[in-house]
């Protein structure tokens, strides 16, 4: 069980509160996160990756176990404390604006 | 008893203020997707409690909301726009070539005939329909591609499609306009485009009357009289009696032609309405005087109406999808401001009164008048 943190404007769009838990198989990369984060919300999707390109949207990071992992491969394993669960995937927006 | 609803779209979410039709008392609900910003909400002429709302933010992007009972709840529909084809380049601010990249949807515009069919004017500039309720969304690509898009340039505020007009005497024909690039018809529901821009004369660019190029702000029309529009410039204040084909400057009395909104009354359609603001470099109304300006002969002859309004000390600016009108006997009239006032006029402008003084900078207002 992965566990996702999100920013809170996702969380209202997505109608989630605390954490989201899913279950990835395979190989949990940022896509493999990304994708079934998207299967199971599907009103997200363009909202921390581009729709066509795939690539994360510029204001947005990804930090996992004190690791900011924003320019990783997306197809990169994350680190096997978030793998296994005992740490969070945290998708959070970059500091900017007001 | 009729009663209106003003949708209201500010930088921190959007705003809906219902009366009845006495337009006295409101009340005001909201903010509904608080933090982003609502470039612009827009209800169904067919089923007004069918709206649409474009919703984005600079860290998650564009979604589009929509809800089916006026404003009460909202589901997030179809957020996938893509250009048809190989999007191809238009003029950067330096005049070199530059990638269409999508960026937002400033205005939605619902069908006259169809509650599932909706129009989105978007930056990069280019115009989408969807005819399922928002669903998915598709280019009507003849606009982008009938072959002055690499000549188009963005203004200040991006380059962006602002303005749909449907024409409600011919389903086919549309009216739109983009800043820099100017207005722009079709008669065959989006197939092919022509500019519609003789007449105009911009100093901005190196051909002040170029086919393309104009920064329009606002155009307008009287669903009685879809032939003549009246539009607002970056400078003047014209008007079109051919559908386009060629424009004329009304900008008569005004004390200045520079502006965004521009809306013509309900029941009079030679009863139009400006606001001036001072120039392109001070974008506030001159000597601090907020002063909506009617004219009622079609242009050229304004008087300003100023009952209720601030005439010292005010520095706000009405941007371009901020003035509405509904439809009531009394033609009401309803514009936003950057400082977070909606004003309400209900005798047709010759006096105001603020429905809110301090909502987030208002970007667009739109009114249903409901029976």
């Amino acid at each position: 069980m992965i566990r996702i943190i999100l920013p809170p404007h996702l969380r209202t769009l997505a109608r989630v509160s605390g954490d989201v838990e899913l279950e990835i198989e395979g190989r949990v990369t940022q896509r493999s996160v990304l994708d079934a984060l998207e299967a199971r919300y599907p009103m997200l999707r363009g909202a921390v990756r581009d729709h066509v390109t795939q690539q994360r949207r510029p204001f947005m990071r990804f930090f996992a176990c004190e690791q900011d992992l924003s320019h990783e491969s997306p197809d990169a394993p994350l680190p096997a404390a978030v793998a296994s669960g005992t740490e969070p995937f945290i998708i959070l927006g970059a500091i900017a604006g007001g | 008893m009729s009663k209106v609803r003003v949708l209201v779209g500010t930088r921190k979410g959007a705003f809906i203020l219902t009366a009845d039709g006495k337009r006295k008392r409101w009340k005001v609900d909201g903010p509904h997707f608080g933090g982003w910003e609502i470039y612009h909400l827009k209800g169904s002429p067919v089923d007004p409690n069918r709206l649409y709302a474009s919703q984005s933010s600079g860290w998650f992007g564009q979604m589009i909301q929509r809800s089916q009972d006026g404003g009460k709840t909202w589901e997030p529909v179809g957020n996938k726009f893509v250009y048809d084809g190989v999007p191809g380049t238009h003029q950067w601010y330096d005049g070199t070539p530059h990638p269409w990249e999508f960026k937002r949807v400033w205005h939605l515009e619902p069908s006259l005939a169809d509650p599932e069919t909706v129009y989105a004017g978007v930056e990069d500039a280019a115009l989408f329909r969807s005819t399922d309720g928002g669903q998915s969304w598709q280019e009507l690509s003849g606009l982008r591609g009938h072959g002055s898009g690499p000549r188009w340039q963005p203004g200040a505020g991006g380059m962006c499609l602002h303005t749909i007009l449907l024409d409600p005497s011919e389903p086919g024909r549309i009216f739109i306009a983009i800043s820099a690039a100017g207005a722009f018809r079709t008669n065959d529901a989006g197939q092919t485009w022509q500019p519609i821009n003789r007449g105009l004369r911009s100093e901005h660019i190196p051909d002040p009357t170029a086919e393309v190029g104009h920064c329009v702000h606002r155009i307008a029309m009287h669903r009685s009289r879809p032939g003549v529009l009246f539009m607002q410039k970056h400078w003047d204040v014209m008007r079109s009696d051919d559908a386009g084909e060629s424009w004329q400057e009304v900008s008569g009395n005004l004390p200045t032609d520079f502006g965004f909104v521009i809306d013509v009354h309900a029941h009079e359609p030679d009863t139009v309405y400006v606001i001036p603001i001072k120039s392109d470099s001070e974008h506030f109304p001159p000597e601090g005087k907020l002063r909506v300006y009617r004219s009622r002969t079609g242009g050229n002859e304004w008087e300003p109406l100023t009952k209720g309004l601030p005439q010292a000390d005010c520095y706000v600016n009405v941007l371009r999808d901020a003035m509405a009108v509904d439809a009531l006997d009394s033609c009401g009239v309803y514009f936003g401001t950057t400082g977070g006032q909606v004003y309400a006029s209900a005798d047709a402008g010759d006096s105001w009164a603020p429905i809110v003084r301090d909502l987030p900078a208002v970007l667009s207002v739109e009114v249903q008048t409901l029976s």
